[in-house]
C-alpha cells in the first residue's frame, strides 16, 4: 500500500465517521422525533391558545391550581436551546430540570419515564430544529406550600415509578407496542385514570377514567356497559384516526388530542394501542336500581322536544353526525360530569380532513332548568336498555358552578 | 385613496352556493383564491343551532338572514313611461346577505332544465313559428346534454333526495318521465310523503297525469357527499325557506362544501367587505382588480388574475354597470347587453279545503312535495293556446309556519272574529296547488341605473323595469286552470284558485328566482357572457349565477346555477389556465 492510497483509505474512515455523527440530525431521526412528538401531543400543552406552537404559557388547570407550560422550542434563554441532550433525558425521565427544579407532574414525566433513550433523542432532534422562539411563561399559580417545587421530591417517592419501558412476556409484540404508546408518550393515564388525593394515578384503577380540567375522561378499559367493551379494535382506530366512529365523536379535550396526536399517528400503532385497550379488563359496571317512573316520564318528554331530531327517538342517533346514545359508554359512564357539561354547554365534534364535517351539539344550560336537565339524562341513561346511577338536580348545579367560576379565572 | 394589496389568483365577490363552487374547486386545482363577502359569516352551530333556529319573528318577520333594503336596494317601475321608486321593504324577492347567501335560507327545491329550455329560441320557432318581435328570448349557447354531468356533479354535491325519471333515456317508473336524461338515480331516495301530496298524487293519476316526488335538497337520509362532508336526516321540522338550518339537513355551502374549504391554506375569506367595483386596465379588456370596502368605511384594492361576480343576480349586474364594464342596455335601440334579457317567474295557486283530512302542514320540508310535468317547457303542445312556455305543479308541505300560514276560503274578512274561526277550522285541513311557471324576456323588461337614486355609498340605485307579458299571463291562468281541475279530483269541501292578475307588484313575496341582465349566448351583440360563463369583453371576468340565464324556465333555479357553475369553472381549469383568453372566439 502506498502513502496515496493508504491516504485515501483514512480519509474514507473519516468520512464514515462524520456520516455516523451527522446520523444525530438525520432526515430519518428528525422525522421520527417529530412523529414521536406526534404521539406526546406535546403541541397540545406547550402551545399557549393563539400563541406560537411549542412556545409554551398555556394555563394548565389542575385541583391545586395553574401552572402554565413551558418554553420548548430552542431559544437558548427562555427555551431549551442551552440544554444537553441529558439535561433534556432527565427532564423526561426524572421530572427534574437543569436548574435542578423539580417539575410539576402536570407535566407527565411519570409516563415519558417509560420512553427509551433513542426515542428521547430522536424527540430531541425534532424540537432542534424548531423556530426558537423567546417567550417565559407566567410563573405557577398553585395554594401553599405546593409552590415550592422541592416538595416534588416526596411526591416523587411516594407516586412516581421511575423507569423505562419494559415488555411483558407472553405477550404479543403488538400488544407491547401498544403498550409503549398508551403508558408512555401517549400518557392516556394522565386523563382517563381517577387520581388520588395528591394528584398521583390511581394505579389500580388504570384508565377508569378521571376527572380532568372539568371533564369527565371516560373509562378505556375493555368494561362492557361503561367502557369500550362494545367497540371493536377497528372502531377504536377508526375514532383515533378520524375522530368518530359509528359509537361517538371526539369532543372536548380528546377533540385537540385527535386533531394533534392520535390522527397523525400510522394505522400500526394505533392499531396496536386499541389492542392494548381492548386487553384491558377493567371493572364491570355494577347494577342499578331503576329511576322512578316520574323521573323517566318527564326525561323522555324533554328528550322528545329536545333531543330526539338528532339523536332519534331510538337512540340510536345519525351514526358519525350525532352519537347515538342507546348502549353509549359516555352515557352511562360512572361519573356524569361530561355529559352534564355537554348538555349545559354544548359540544362540538373535531372535525379531521377524513370527517371535515363539524358536528355540533348546541348549549342547552339557558333553556333547561337543572331540574330538567337532571330528568333527561336520567333518561338517556336509563333508556334503551341503558343502565347507570341517575343524575340529580344537584349534579347539574355543582357543574353549572364550576364552569361559572372558571370562565371567570379564564378571563 | 384606496390601500393596494398583494394580488391573489383569483377574487370572488360574494360568497354563496357559486362562489363556494368555484372556491372549492380551484383551490383544489393550487390557486390562491380569496372570497369578499359583504355579509358576515355564519355557521350551523353558532348561527342556526336547533335551541333557536326556528324563530319565525326574526328570521320571516324581521328578516334576519336578507338584505335590509336601508343599506342595499333596487328601484322599480313597470315601464318605460314610469318614473321608478326606491323598494324601501323587501317583498316580491329575498337577496340574502351573509356567507352562504340565498343558500342558506332557500327551500331547497332542485330542480334541472328541460333540453328545450335550453333551445327556446330555436325549438320553440322551429315547432310553433317565428316569436312575436317583442320578445328577446334566445339559445343559452350550452346543450343539456353537456350540462347533464354538472347537473349530476351538484345533485351529488347537495344529497338531493329525488326519484329519477329517464335514466339513459329509460323512462323509470315514479320519476318525472319528462325530464332530460341522467346518467344515474339521485344519490337520496325520495323523502317520506305525507298525507296533502299523497292526495294530489291519487288525483293527478287519476287525470290522467304522471305525478312524482320533488327533487329535495333536504335530506332523506344520513349522507356523505364526494368531498366528505355529512349532513344528517331531515326532522321534517318545517323551518327551510328564510331559515337557516339547525340539523344539517337541507344543503347549502355551509353544509356541503365550507367545511373542507375552510381547511385550505389557499383559500381566504373576508367578511363585511363590500365590493364597490371592478377595476380595468386602459385597455378595457383586463381586468385588474376590485375595490372594497370594509365596515370602518376603508377602502381597498384587491388585485386579482382572475375575478369571478358570485353575487345575486342583480348585484352583478349592477356591479358591471357601476364599473362600466360591457355596453349597458339600450331599450330604444336594443343595442347593448348589460341589462338586457332579465327576467323573473309568475307564480300562482290553489287552496283546497277538506273537512275530513288532517293534513298537518307542520310536518314540512322545504322540498317535500309531488310535482307534475305535464305543463312545463315544451312538454305539451302549445298549438292554438297562445303562449311559450309553461311550469309544473306541485302540492307542498313546506311549513305550517304559525305566523305565515293562515288558508282561509274566498270570501272571509281579512280580520276580526270570522277570519280567527276560519283559520282555527282550516289550518290543519288544507292543502295547496302551487303553479311555478317561466316568464319569458322581452325588450322592455331591463336593468339600468336609476338617474335619481342613489345608495349608501352614493353610487346609482339599480332599477328595474319590469312587467309580466301577455304570454306569461295566458300561460299563469292555463296552469291554474289544470291545478284547479286536478283540486277538484281531490274531493275537497271548496277550492280557491288564486290567479296571478294585473301588472307584476313588487310588493307581495312571489320569488326570488330573478334572472338575467349579463345573458350568456353565442353572439356577443346580444349576451354578455359566453358558454362559459366568461365575459366577451374581459376575457379574465367570469359571472356566475342567474344573472346570465337569457330567460327564465319553469323550475326553481338553483340546480341549473350549480351545473353552469361547475361547467364554468371546469373550463376554466381545463382551457383557461392553460392559454389564459377568450375561451370562445366571437
Amino acid at each position: 500500500m502506498n502513502i496515496a492510497a493508504a491516504c485515501l483509505f483514512l480519509a474514507c474512515i473519516l468520512g464514515l465517521a462524520a456520516e455516523a455523527a451527522a446520523a444525530d440530525t438525520s432526515f430519518a431521526r428528525v422525522e421520527r422525533g417529530r412523529y414521536l412528538v406526534t404521539a406526546g401531543d406535546c403541541v397540545a400543552c406547550h402551545t399557549a391558545s393563539g400563541g406560537k406552537p411549542f412556545a409554551g404559557g398555556r394555563p394548565i388547570q389542575t385541583p391545586f391550581g395553574t401552572i402554565f407550560s413551558a418554553n420548548i422550542t430552542p431559544d437558548r434563554e427562555t427555551g431549551i436551546g442551552a440544554w444537553t441532550d441529558e439535561e433534556f433525558y432527565n427532564a423526561l425521565h426524572s421530572g427534574v430540570a437543569p436548574s435542578g427544579a423539580h417539575l410539576y407532574p402536570a407535566f407527565p414525566y411519570p409516563y415519558f419515564a417509560k420512553v427509551t433513550r433513542e426515542d428521547v433523542q430522536a424527540i430531541r432532534a425534532y424540537l432542534g430544529t424548531l423556530d426558537p422562539v423567546k417567550s417565559t411563561p407566567p410563573p405557577p399559580d398553585l395554594a401553599w406550600p405546593l409552590g415550592h417545587r422541592f416538595l416534588m421530591s416526596g411526591w416523587n417517592g411516594l407516586f412516581f415509578d421511575q423507569g423505562t419501558f419494559q415488555p411483558t412476556a407472553g405477550k404479543s409484540d403488538e400488544w407491547n407496542r401498544g403498550a409503549y404508546l398508551v403508558q408512555g408518550l401517549g400518557h392516556c393515564g394522565a386523563c382517563h385514570t381517577p387520581k388520588n388525593f395528591a394528584g398521583g394515578d390511581e394505579t389500580d384503577q388504570a384508565l377508569q377514567g378521571g376527572l380532568v380540567q372539568g371533564w369527565f375522561a371516560p373509562d378505556i378499559t375493555n368494561a362492557q356497559r361503561t367502557g369500550i367493551g362494545s367497540w371493536s379494535a377497528d372502531d377504536l382506530v377508526e375514532y383515533l384516526e378520524t375522530g368518530r366512529n359509528k359509537h361517538s365523536g371526539a369532543t372536548g379535550l380528546m377533540a385537540e388530542v385527535v386533531a394533534d396526536s392520535t390522527s397523525g399517528l400510522s394505522k400500526q400503532d394505533l392499531h396496536a394501542i386499541a389492542v392494548y385497550l381492548k386487553g384491558q379488563e377493567g371493572r364491570q359496571a355494577e347494577n342499578t336500581d331503576p329511576p322512578p317512573q316520574k323521573v323517566m316520564a318527564a326525561g323522555k318528554a324533554i328528550y322528545s322536544d329536545s333531543c330526539s331530531g338528532c339523536h332519534q327517538m331510538n337512540g340510536k342517533g345519525v351514526p358519525g353526525m350525532f352519537s347515538p346514545l342507546a348502549g353509549s359508554a359516555s352515557a352511562q359512564s360512572n361519573d356524569p360530569t361530561t355529559l352534564v357539561r355537554i348538555v349545559l354547554q354544548g359540544t362540538r365534534t373535531v372535525p379531521t380532513d377524513t370527517r371535515p364535517t363539524p358536528a355540533t351539539m348546541p348549549a342547552y344550560g339557558w333553556k333547561l332548568t337543572d331540574g330538567q336537565i337532571a330528568a333527561v339524562l336520567t333518561f338517556v341513561r336509563n333508556e334503551w336498555g341503558n343502565a347507570a346511577e341517575p343524575v340529580e338536580a344537584g349534579d347539574v348545579e355543582s357543574v353549572r358552578r364550576a364552569l361559572r367560576s372558571s370562565s371567570r379565572t379564564a378571563k | 385613496m384606496a390601500k393596494k394589496l398583494p394580488a391573489v389568483d383569483v377574487a370572488l365577490v360574494g360568497f354563496g352556493w357559486t362562489a363556494a363552487i368555484v372556491a372549492e374547486e380551484l383551490t383544489a386545482a393550487g390557486l390562491d383564491v380569496l372570497a369578499l363577502e359583504r355579509g358576515a359569516w355564519r355557521d350551523t352551530p353558532t348561527d342556526f343551532a336547533v335551541t333557536f333556529a326556528q324563530d319565525e319573528l326574526r328570521y320571516m318577520w324581521r328578516r334576519s338572514l336578507f338584505q335590509e333594503p336601508a343599506r342595499q336596494t333596487l328601484t322599480f317601475r313597470n315601464s318605460m313611461d314610469q318614473t321608478a321608486l326606491p323598494m324601501r321593504h323587501l317583498g316580491s324577492f329575498l337577496p340574502a346577505t351573509g356567507v352562504g347567501g340565498a343558500g342558506i335560507h332557500w327551500n331547497g327545491q332542485n330542480w334541472r332544465f328541460l333540453p328545450t329550455d335550453f333551445v327556446a329560441r330555436s325549438h320553440n320557432e322551429a315547432r310553433y313559428g317565428t316569436l312575436p318581435e317583442s320578445m328577446t328570448v334566445q339559445d343559452w349557447g350550452v346543450t343539456y346534454d353537456e350540462l347533464e354531468p354538472y347537473y349530476d356533479k351538484f345533485e351529488y354535491l347537495c344529497g338531493i333526495s329525488g326519484k329519477a325519471g329517464n335514466i339513459k333515456g329509460r323512462i323509470q317508473d315514479g320519476g318525472n318521465p319528462f325530464e332530460g336524461p341522467r346518467a344515474r338515480d339521485y344519490p337520496n331516495p325520495p323523502l317520506d310523503m305525507v298525507y296533502g301530496p299523497t292526495l294530489f298524487a291519487a288525483a293527478a293519476r287519476e287525470t290522467g297525469h304522471k305525478p312524482f316526488p320533488c327533487p329535495a335538497a333536504n335530506m332523506s337520509r344520513a349522507y356523505t357527499n364526494p368531498l366528505g362532508v355529512t349532513l344528517a336526516p331531515c326532522s321534517y321540522c318545517g323551518f327551510c325557506e328564510k331559515f337557516g338550518c339547525g340539523n344539517y339537513s337541507k344543503s347549502s355551502p355551509q353544509t356541503t362544501i365550507l367545511p373542507v374549504l375552510m381547511r385550505r391554506n389557499n383559500f381566504e375569506l373576508r367578511t363585511q367587505c363590500e365590493v364597490l367595483r371592478v377595476n380595468c386596465d386602459s385597455s378595457g379588456k383586463r381586468a385588474t382588480s376590485v375595490t372594497y370596502i370594509d365596515t370602518e368605511g376603508r377602502e381597498f384594492e384587491q388585485p386579482a388574475e382572475m375575478i369571478f361576480l358570485c353575487a345575486f343576480a342583480q348585484h352583478n349586474v349592477h356591479l358591471l354597470l357601476l364599473s362600466g364594464i360591457g355596453k349597458p342596455y339600450d331599450p330604444k335601440s336594443g343595442e347593448g347587453v348589460v341589462g338586457r334579457n332579465y327576467a323573473y317567474q309568475i307564480v300562482s295557486s290553489v287552496d283546497v279545503f277538506f273537512d275530513d283530512k288532517i293534513i298537518n302542514p307542520f310536518v314540512g320540508a322545504g322540498g317535500l312535495g309531488v310535482g307534475i310535468d305535464e305543463y312545463n317547457g315544451d312538454n305539451f303542445d302549445h298549438g292554438g293556446l297562445g303562449f311559450i312556455g309553461g311550469g309544473y305543479l306541485a302540492c307542498w308541505n313546506t311549513h305550517g309556519r304559525p305566523i305565515e300560514l293562515h288558508p282561509t276560503p274566498k270570501g272571509t274578512p281579512k280580520w276580526g272574529s270570522k277570519w280567527k274561526e276560519a283559520v282555527a277550522r282550516n289550518y290543519l285541513t288544507t292543502a295547496t296547488i302551487s303553479t311555478h311557471g317561466a316568464v319569458m324576456s322581452y325588450r322592455t323588461n331591463y336593468l339600468d341605473l336609476d338617474p335619481t337614486y342613489r345608495d349608501a355609498h352614493g353610487r346609482p340605485l339599480l332599477r328595474l323595469t319590469f312587467d309580466f307579458g301577455d304570454n306569461e299571463h295566458r300561460m299563469s291562468d292555463y296552469l291554474t286552470d289544470r291545478a284547479a281541475e286536478i283540486a277538484k279530483a281531490m274531493k275537497p269541501r271548496e277550492i280557491h284558485a288564486k290567479k296571478r292578475n294585473g301588472h307584476y307588484s313588487v310588493v307581495p313575496y312571489q320569488t326570488t328566482h330573478n334572472t338575467g341582465g349579463a345573458a350568456m349566448g353565442t353572439d356577443p351583440r346580444t349576451s354578455f357572457v359566453n358558454r362559459y360563463l366568461q365575459s366577451w369583453d374581459v376575457p379574465n371576468l367570469f359571472v356566475m349565477g342567474s344573472s346570465v340565464f337569457p330567460q327564465n324556465a319553469g323550475y326553481n333555479p338553483t340546480g341549473t346555477i350549480g351545473a353552469l357553475t361547475y361547467a364554468a369553472v371546469d373550463a376554466v381549469k381545463n382551457i383557461y389556465l392553460k392559454n389564459p383568453g377568450p375561451m370562445v372566439q366571437a
